[in-house]
């Protein structure tokens, strides 16, 4: 699967304080052990660390690709972080994330053609956040027509249907599964599904058991990208096993290791 | 209505392996065979690049072979005491490479010392100047004996060695890691235990574009079915990305058409087959045909008739 790291965030204590004392260190030893951990990309969010947050996501583009190759998804709500990213950006791209509104879309579309970047759209638009199925099976619809429209190859689409907290509604884990099983069906090729999975399991106290438990049962239903903890190697295992049970992976006794290597 | 675009786009290639070393590269041979190189199905060449054209090896025995029907034994008669003058024959036939099996070695079947097979070896070096496949008799005993001073009697011609099998893999790696040839992964028609031994001679360091893998071969009438299946999975995984899988396959194709009852019964005992003389060699032609098309990359044959059969379907082929 497409793993997005997820630590090199200014929501972390120790990533704003890097960011704040623009100390490289800690974002070098970060990009580092996620790389080493098998994440395909790098998700870096500026968080609410900085004043000045595009200076920011600057630095942390540039201080990643001192440490290491691996392609960086860059990740903010605000078109002008995204575009102060992608001028230092040395490697292949992702944009982490553009809304399903339709002139959103055309900038986000145009802008990951120029950059020849990924590009994640979230199922909601300016209406919010959709609370049933069809509506955002009906967003994704529509996200990858804009691609077809701007003639961006389905394999750099990634929808993200946003998943919640498990407390704020415990309906949804159920429900998305069925979503990630029409979005599959929108297109041929179909985009790719991924999701921010650490979300379900903020506040809870068993976070780990939770995200590994919904990531198994979401690659069964066609989720294939996630934004998460890959050092947590009970869960890249799981991610890794899940892949091999659907025959994405052919078995061997080593085969954990195999897909590690 | 515009016509959908049905191309299909892999992301994995298969690693390019080249057998045979010239003067110039430390050996002594005269061409060199690379196969592998692909990234799309076989012969596919609209999805892609079908890599380099399966090579055909032609099996030469270090000691008489018992069995052989008349049919195929006639082209071989006068050389089969004689290693070196057979592999000179199959060089004329048009063979692209020589599989010395060597059956001789097994305790069963002549008990033949280190000092005789590399002579043999060399001899056959000296004959002709095509790259060599050596391949063991599976006695793990006496290969681990024998296999490693003919590695070493060879070094530099980058030879092709089988086979490593799960059990028994350490001494063979080991020795064509050190004496630099290419090493057969060997499996029994077992997918699983295929990626395994890939990846317990990789853990000792063997690099994976010196690996040809080998997936024990049924002929037709004799599983070749569950052989094409996991040819064609293997090349599946190796096309989308399962790098322990990227590797060319070679099958056994001479051997076990021939064990066939298909092609040893003699017009007596068979009068409603079809003619003898021509049986043996179509069975092992269109199991060779077959085969090519799961992704094969090195067809072992025996009969010269099969081998220019074969040599001319791949030609049309591509």
């Amino acid at each position: 699967m497409i793993t997005l790291a997820e630590r090199i965030n200014g929501m972390f204590l120790d990533v704003k304080k890097a960011i704040k004392e623009r100390d490289p260190s800690v974002i070098h030893e970060l990009a580092k052990k996620q790389t080493e951990a098998g994440a395909t990309y790098l998700d870096i969010n500026v968080g609410t660390a900085a004043a000045d947050q595009e200076d920011a996501m600057r630095w942390l583009v540039e201080s990643t690709q001192e440490a290491v190759k691996t392609p960086i998804s860059i990740d903010s709500q605000k078109l002008s972080v995204i575009k102060a990213g992608l001028e230092v950006i040395k490697n292949d791209v992702m944009i982490n994330s553009a809304q399903g509104d339709p002139e959103v879309l055309d900038t986000y579309m145009q802008l990951a053609k120029q950059h020849n970047a990924a590009l994640i759209c979230l199922t909601m638009n300016k209406d919010g956040i959709p609370q049933n199925i069809d509506t955002r099976v009906e967003i994704a619809a529509e996200i990858a027509g804009k691609a077809m429209e701007h003639d961006v190859d389905m394999d750099k689409i990634f929808i993200d249907p946003i998943l919640f907290t498990i407390t704020v509604d415990q309906k949804q884990p159920a429900y998305m599964l069925e979503v990630f099983n029409q979005i599959k069906l929108i297109s041929d090729p179909p985009p790719h599904i991924t999701v921010g999975l650490s979300n379900l399991s903020q506040g809870t106290k068993e976070k780990s058991l939770i995200s590994r438990t919904f990531l198994t049962m979401a690659i069964a239903a066609g989720m294939d990208t996630a934004l998460m903890d890959v050092l947590d190697t009970e869960l890249m295992d799981a991610a890794i096993c899940s892949e091999m049970l659907l025959n994405k992976q052919i078995y061997s006794d080593s085969f954990l290791k195999a897909a590690k290597s | 209505m515009e016509i959908a675009n049905v191309v299909e786009k892999w992301t994995g290639v298969v690693q390019e392996v080249t057998i045979g070393a010239t003067k110039e590269e430390g050996g002594t041979r005269g061409k060199t065979v690379t196969i592998g190189g692909a990234n799309s199905l076989p012969f596919m060449d609209f999805d892609g690049n079908p890599g380099h054209k399966p090579a055909i090896a032609m099996d030469v025995y270090d000691a008489p072979p018992e069995d052989w029907p008349e049919p195929l034994l006639k082209h071989y008669a006068d050389v089969v005491d004689n290693p070196a003058n057979w592999a000179r024959k199959c060089a004329e036939f048009g063979a692209d490479l020589i599989c010395l099996k060597l059956d001789g070695i097994h305790p069963d079947k002549g008990n033949i010392g280190a000092d005789e097979t590399v002579n043999t070896v060399k001899s056959i070096l000296q004959a002709v100047d095509i790259p060599l496949i050596i391949w063991g008799c599976e006695n793990d005993e006496r290969d681990n004996e024998i296999l490693p001073k003919v590695s070493e009697a060879t070094k530099g011609e980058r030879c092709l060695i089988g086979g490593a099998t799960q059990e028994n893999y350490k001494t063979i790696t080991a020795v064509c890691l050190a004496d630099g040839h290419n090493l057969i992964t060997q499996a029994p028609v077992d997918i699983n235990i295929g990626k395994q031994i890939n990846i317990l001679v990789t853990d000792l360091g063997f690099p994976t574009d010196r690996i040809v893998m080998f997936q024990t071969t049924g002929a037709l009438g004799y599983g070749i079915e569950y052989c094409y299946s996991i040819h064609e999975r293997v090349r599946i995984a190796a096309l989308s990305g399962d790098r322990q899988m990227a590797t060319p396959v070679i099958c056994d194709v001479g051997h076990e058409a021939w064990r066939a009852k298909e092609a040893k019964a003699s017009d007596s005992e068979a009068p409603n087959w079809g003619s003898f003389a021509d049986r043996g060699s179509m069975w092992e032609a269109i199991t060779a045909t077959t085969l090519i098309q799961s992704g094969v990359d090195i067809i072992r044959m025996n009969h010269p008739e099969a081998v220019s059969i074969v040599k001319k379907h791949i030609e049309n082929l591509t």
